[in-house]
């Protein structure tokens, strides 16, 4: 039998189960009028740029734009409309459904108490503007959004990876990327430390923090092997009952002395 | 024979064999008051420094990748992990940005956002503490330490007698809270704050006239309000500089908005004036709690919010009703499905503007889900605020912008 084809394009966890006839509800989009800042701001944005759409959505607007005017538009938005703090800035991958990134820059105005979401789309091989130059923390955002996606920023001071190592290869947070490790990822520090060889060596890692093996008396506690205390280390063994639950830990502890003295002087 | 070690070393661009009197030194990711695994990378004229490079990413354990295949539920005691010290300021965020995802934020019962914002507090209490101590520590004062930590253990010891926890607390859902205060907790969290103000007295009275102290902090870190502005400070390195901006305040959540309390700010933008407002705003800590107390006992006893598509209904309804059940085992196997659309929600966490960005396709599991950590743009200032200093200074400024590891790599 043939194993069946998947499609490599997004290996993240899916739901196992939907209703055949649930259809996802949506958040509305509310029309901008609503609100009278942003109905003000995207009016003065519509006079100087070419938006392809602008909703509010949850408290919060929301501006779609064209990816080449991205900084033109932040800085009319910190020097215009006192848009003046950058929040976030990162993106997402919708490589799967249209070959595309979308980009977001959360904006924060604080003399109005709004805030602002700029989103555009790029295609996979193309690159973005850096919006390093309007505002600074963009720095490390951008760096970091290279590291996680692979989205390349135009004229950014220091494009280089941010929170992986340098000689990572592919960028996790792609729906693309494997959610477990090959064994390259398994034995990269053994192999970069060490060498190859030294893989048997170190044998592979032990990821059960609970585990104990019960014949090593070396290199742990004499687990089922304990003695009374001051005992030689080669004597007679004692069983300990540690499903008790009800047995001291401390045989002097007091709960209600050792808690909430009266510390008034 | 011991083994060459054949980790190719990666400079930054910066060379060692240099002409110049200038000199590289390394500073971390080891370095007991790096808080956490920071490296910074200084290139020092005599003990002056000119160049700093902050290098992250040795905490770094993919949150937001985990997120992504996990179910809203699941996800929310990972969020414990990010700021450590304040653990439940995390778990609100995250449960407070996913309640805004399914627009259920005006369902939560009264008596969990009374008990929610208790805990909010406590955990900036439990966090500033935290910092004293630590800042304290770095900067040369091993007694200021030792008090704080006292004080922060018997704050800890009221978490736990809460929820059984004393550093990733999970004492938030979505939807509410899991349990009602313990029998006889909030007597012991007013004796508690009545002992708070004296000792945050005998820490101002230990530092604030203290030669050493002031010395080491005045005039070190200076962040002018364009600057705090342009690299998107948040929290007391905002309004160190000068900025009246609190979230609590400006766009109030929980019981924020019927609580009186001041946002205290500095203009002196320096080291010093962020360690006085840390200490004015344990002060207003305690002043908030002491409002909630006895709103506490006017609230009803429900818990978590009672909305059956999204949230598991109470345990005696799911024991008596054959729908409740149906609907907690798809919540639990399944998960909730959120509507179409995506939110950005601020919260002030003790460390600044905490935000969670959910992108959701309908899919129990978020499509993205991107955490706004204060601590990460806080560090990341370290790059233009470090030179010009000398190298001492350097661990007064990593104290004073109260980085947290855990939240900057995530």
């Amino acid at each position: 039998m043939m194993r069946p084809y998947r499609p490599k394009d997004n290996v993240q966890k899916k739901s196992y189960y939907t209703d055949r006839f649930w259809v996802a509800p949506k958040i509305p989009k509310i029309d901008v009028k609503e609100d009278e800042v942003f109905a003000s701001d995207t009016k003065k944005i519509k006079e100087k740029f070419d938006i392809k759409d602008a909703y509010i959505q949850r408290g919060q607007l929301v501006v779609e734009i064209d990816p080449k005017i991205n900084k033109d538009l932040l800085f009319f938005l910190r020097d215009e409309l006192e848009y003046d703090m950058l929040m976030e800035l990162s993106a997402i991958d919708y490589l799967a459904q249209s070959g595309e990134f979308e980009i977001f820059y959360q904006l924060l105005s604080m003399s109005k108490r709004k805030r602002v979401r700029v989103k555009c789309r790029i295609k996979e091989n193309e690159a973005i503007e850096s919006v390093n130059s309007v505002f600074r923390s963009a720095d490390w955002s951008e760096r970091e959004m290279y590291d996680m996606f692979g989205i390349v920023v135009n004229n950014h001071p220091y494009l280089k990876r941010l929170l992986m190592p340098d000689d990572w290869v592919g960028y996790p947070l792609r729906k693309t990327y494997p959610l477990q490790g090959d064994e390259a990822a398994q034995w990269y520090e053994i192999d970069k430390i060490f060498g190859k060889e030294y893989r048997e060596v170190v044998g592979p890692e032990m990821r059960d923090p609970a585990y104990i093996n019960e014949n090593d008396t070396n290199n742990f506690a004499r687990y089922k092997h304990e003695v009374p205390k001051g005992a030689p280390a080669d004597s007679e063994p004692i069983e300990i009952d540690s499903f008790n639950e009800d047995a001291p830990l401390v045989e002097t502890f007091d709960l209600k002395k050792s808690k909430f003295v009266n510390r008034d002087r | 024979m011991q083994q060459r070690n054949r980790l190719e070393p990666f400079f930054e661009n910066l060379s060692f064999d240099r002409e110049d009197n200038r000199m590289v030194i390394n500073f971390g990711p080891q370095h007991p008051s790096a808080h956490g695994q920071l490296r910074l990378i200084l290139e020092l004229d005599g003990e002056k420094i000119v160049k700093a490079v902050p290098d992250i990413g040795y905490l770094h354990r993919g949150m937001e990748k985990m997120a992504e295949n996990m179910i809203y539920n699941e996800f929310l005691p990972t969020t414990d992990r990010m700021d450590y010290i304040a653990a439940t300021s995390n778990n609100y965020a995250f449960a407070f940005a996913v309640e805004k995802l399914l627009g259920i934020e005006n369902e939560v019962p009264r008596r969990a956002k009374v008990i929610r914002t208790i805990l909010l507090e406590l955990n900036r209490i439990i966090s500033h503490l935290f910092w004293l101590a630590t800042h304290a520590l770095d900067v040369g004062a091993m007694s200021v330490f030792l008090y704080c930590f006292r004080e922060r253990e018997y704050a800890l010891d009221l978490i736990e007698d809460y929820c059984g926890a004393r550093l990733t607390h999970s004492s938030v859902r979505i939807g509410g809270v899991p349990l009602d205060l313990p029998e006889g907790w909030l007597e012991k969290l007013s004796v508690y704050l009545n002992n708070l103000p004296r000792q945050i007295e005998l820490y101002e009275g230990l530092l604030d006239e203290n030669r050493i102290w002031r010395m080491r902090l005045e005039n070190v870190g200076v962040i002018p309000p364009e600057m705090a502005k342009s690299w998107g400070c948040s929290g007391i390195m905002l309004r160190g500089s000068g900025i009246e901006w609190d979230i609590r305040k400006e766009e109030p959540y929980e019981l924020y908005d019927e609580l009186d309390f001041d946002i205290p700010v500095s203009t002196t933008c320096d080291s010093y004036g962020r360690y006085k407002l840390y200490m004015e705003e344990m002060r207003q800590s305690i002043r908030i709690i002491r409002q909630l107390i006895p709103m506490y006992k006017d609230t009803k006893p429900q818990l978590m919010a009672r909305v059956p598509q999204y949230i598991s209904a109470p345990k005696e309804d799911i024991m008596t009703q054959n729908y409740s059940l149906m609907q907690h085992f798809v919540l639990v196997t399944q998960g909730m499905r959120p509507p179409v659309g995506e939110v950005y929600v601020p919260t002030e966490s003790p460390k600044g503007e905490l935000g969670f960005f959910i992108r959701s396709e309908g899919e129990p599991y978020p499509y993205r889900l991107k955490v706004r950590a204060p601590s990460f743009w806080h560090t990341s200032i370290l790059q233009d605020l470090l030179p010009g200093h000398y190298l001492a200074d350097v661990v007064t400024i990593i104290g004073s912008t109260n980085i947290v590891f855990g939240e900057i790599d995530r």
